[in-house]
């Protein structure tokens, strides 16, 4: 069988896997009876629906012609990488090293993201973002962001 | 006049110094991430969120209510001087405009845009204004079984502005009711597929969604394409002011704009994107042969603009009177509202009229200051599309993360939104959209809570639904529309109105 919206293809399978495993989660749960549903009624009920939508979307990818077989295309890989990544590098590093330290190393890890990397550009760019940030952030809206290290302050 | 009594309120409310501020606040927020490609008004506000905990409410949600219809007016510049659009309600904007400005009219195209927004502000006012108390007042009358059936209608009109097929979009909102089962059992205490992390006991905070989908998932797309050579009319902004002909053909299209979209504004599932599209198919409806729509036709700027913001602002009126957002930023307005401890429903005009009166009346005053934003202080705006992308993306990297970190302070919800950035881009490569599954995910608690209160009530019987003619009404509407869309030859239309152009 050849697919042919390979779109459509990977979003029924996506559909389908989560609708199932969502289904057998829910059978851990009690589902009591329509008269009083249980904390496993509306899950289960919904994941159903959800693996049955899943299987309409693969069962037309698979039928229904469309043109140039409508292909994914290429990922790009780098972006997204970097981009979670850098996203997870602060999620580490703020509460431990302090936002001074974090946002230039989240602003040089997300630039490498991008076709060019130019260090004057990606400079500048990381030192006007953590004074404006903690300008904002911090002096503005004071909210709680950790701004220096933790055995800097103590 | 109880009308015009309640504007007074509203008035007195939104002419305080620090109301006005924050409107004008929201606004050039608005407009400026408006004029930005790549970044919405739901990455922004939910970036936003954490710091209304600082203000009071009524002028925090003034300035976050500023930001979705300034984006609406800022959209417009973007797709008329570089042919992308600022926003996604402003697609069908840059394909007249951008013909405009090619042939040196941008001035009379913004302007369209600019004073058609204005006067479709104001009429989307007045509209809140005269159409909440008597909506309210129905709302009142609502049991779980109305409100269950109400958020059934939302979804499924949500499915029919979605521009891809109907099915997936469906899928969407099932993946998001599903997603939002991660949670405790409001009835029975059990935490559900919490895979014993504390956290997730709580649910997963929709702003992760929102800024992982619709923030972290759009840079990485826009990252992936190659960069396109822009060409930009910046020089060329000169005459601002529309000759008699344009002002002749484009006030009807105005009129009509602005009509339409109060209309699909109130929708659930409405807003301003459903309403530019819906206005440009119209307005070429109506041309007919005498349209040179495609070739810089200043009625395919001046209606769908005007659409948008009218449609921007009644989308205010389901959220406002009965508690539920119509889309997902109304959705994160009602994030806004429990956050300040206001619970939204027909309850908060009663015990928060200020509030009420207050967020209205400031949309007028921020029409206003947008106005005069967006007309003589344009060339700010223009220079700022002359900075590179690769400044603007890790900007917005960074305040995308400091948003999620500061909302509970912790970095669980970082790693997660880390995650969802991977998901969001993986939507976007299979062509699913995000905003159906945030809807979802967000109504997905309420209409769980209000099904099996309607089924405790009515003792498992699910006819509960038809028998209580309100509900039976809503479920009716719900399915009409399935059809309406299902038949074949809606169907094409509806796909060829996305398609086209």
């Amino acid at each position: 069988m050849k697919i042919k919206s390979q779109r459509d293809f990977w979003s029924g399978v996506m559909f389908m896997l989560v609708g199932i495993g969502f289904a057998v989660g829910a059978t851990n749960y009690s589902m009591g009876a329509s008269a009083r549903p249980g904390p496993g009624y509306f899950p289960l009920l919904l994941s159903i629906i959800l693996a049955i939508l899943g299987g309409i979307v693969l069962f037309k990818s698979l039928t229904i012609e469309t043109e140039g077989g409508d292909p994914i295309g290429h990922i790009a890989w780098r972006p997204l990488i970097v981009i979670v990544v850098a996203i997870t590098v602060f999620g580490i590093m703020l509460p431990r090293l302090g936002m001074i330290i974090t946002i230039p190393v989240l602003i040089f890890i997300t630039s490498l993201a991008g076709d060019e990397f130019k260090w004057k550009g990606v400079l500048i760019n990381a030192i006007v973002l953590t004074v404006f940030s903690w300008l904002i952030f911090v002096v503005g809206l004071s909210l709680t962001i950790p701004v220096w290290p933790p055995f800097m302050t103590n | 006049m109880d009308l015009i009594n309640n504007l007074m309120l509203g008035f007195g409310v939104a002419f305080t110094v620090q109301n006005l501020l924050y409107a004008f606040f929201g606004c050039v927020l608005g407009t400026l991430i408006g004029v930005l490609p790549g970044l919405g008004p739901v990455a922004t506000i939910a970036m936003l969120l954490p710091s209304i905990y600082a203000l009071d409410a009524t002028p925090a949600l003034i300035m976050l209510a500023g930001i979705y219809y300034g984006a609406q007016y800022g959209g417009s510049t973007t797709a008329i001087l570089i042919n992308v659009p600022g926003e996604s309600s402003s697609v069908v904007t840059a394909i007249d405009g951008y013909q405009m400005a090619r042939q040196g009219r941008a001035g009379p195209a913004l302007a369209a845009a600019g004073l058609g927004s204005f006067f479709a502000g104001c009429v989307g006012t007045i509209v809140i204004a005269a159409f909440a108390p008597p909506l309210t007042e129905l709302a009142f009358k609502f049991g779980p079984q109305e409100y269950f059936s109400l958020m059934v209608l939302g979804l499924v009109g949500a499915v029919v502005l979605a521009s891809g097929s109907l099915i997936k979009a469906i899928s969407m909102i099932i993946l998001g009711l599903t997603l939002a089962q991660i949670n405790t059992d409001v009835i029975s205490g059990t935490a559900r597929y919490s895979f014993d992390i504390p956290e997730l006991t709580d649910g997963i905070g929709f702003v992760v969604i929102a800024m992982g989908v619709f923030g972290f998932g759009e840079i990485i797309a826009n990252l992936g394409q190659p960069a396109e050579h822009r060409e930009v009319f910046t020089n060329e902004v000169k005459g601002l002011w529309p000759t008699r002909q344009d002002f002749r053909e484009a006030w009807p299209a105005v009129l009509r704009g602005t009509a339409l979209g109060s209309i699909l504004g109130v929708l659930p599932g409405g807003g301003a994107l459903l309403s530019s599209f819906a206005a440009y198919t119209l307005e070429k409806k109506i041309a007919g042969a005498s349209g040179r729509f495609g070739k810089g036709d200043i009625r395919g700027v001046a209606g769908p603009e005007s659409a948008n913001n009218a449609g921007a602002q009644t989308s205010f009126i389901p959220m406002l009177t009965l508690g539920i957002p119509p889309n997902a930023v109304m959705a994160l307005m009602v994030g806004a509202m429990t956050i300040k401890g206001i619970q939204p429903g027909p309850q908060v005009m009663t015990s928060n009229p200020q509030l009420f009166w207050g967020l209205i009346a400031s949309m007028w005053v921020g029409n206003a200051m947008l106005v005069i934003l967006n007309l003589p202080l344009i060339g700010i705006w223009i220079k700022l599309l002359t900075v590179p992308y690769r400044f603007l993306f890790p900007a917005i990297t960074l305040f995308c993360c400091i948003g999620v970190y500061t909302l509970n302070n912790n970095t669980f919800d970082v790693y997660m939104t880390a995650g969802f950035a991977a998901i969001g881009y993986l939507f976007y490569k299979l062509s699913c959209e995000g905003a159906p599954l945030l809807l979802g995910f967000i109504l997905g608690p309420m209409m769980e809570e209000n099904l099996r209160r309607a089924l405790l009530l009515s003792r498992g019987d699910w006819s509960t639904f038809m028998i209580r003619p309100l509900s039976a009404g809503l479920l009716i509407a719900a399915l009409l529309m399935v059809v309406v869309v299902m038949l074949p030859s809606i169907k094409k239309k509806r796909e060829i109105a996305f398609v086209e152009d």
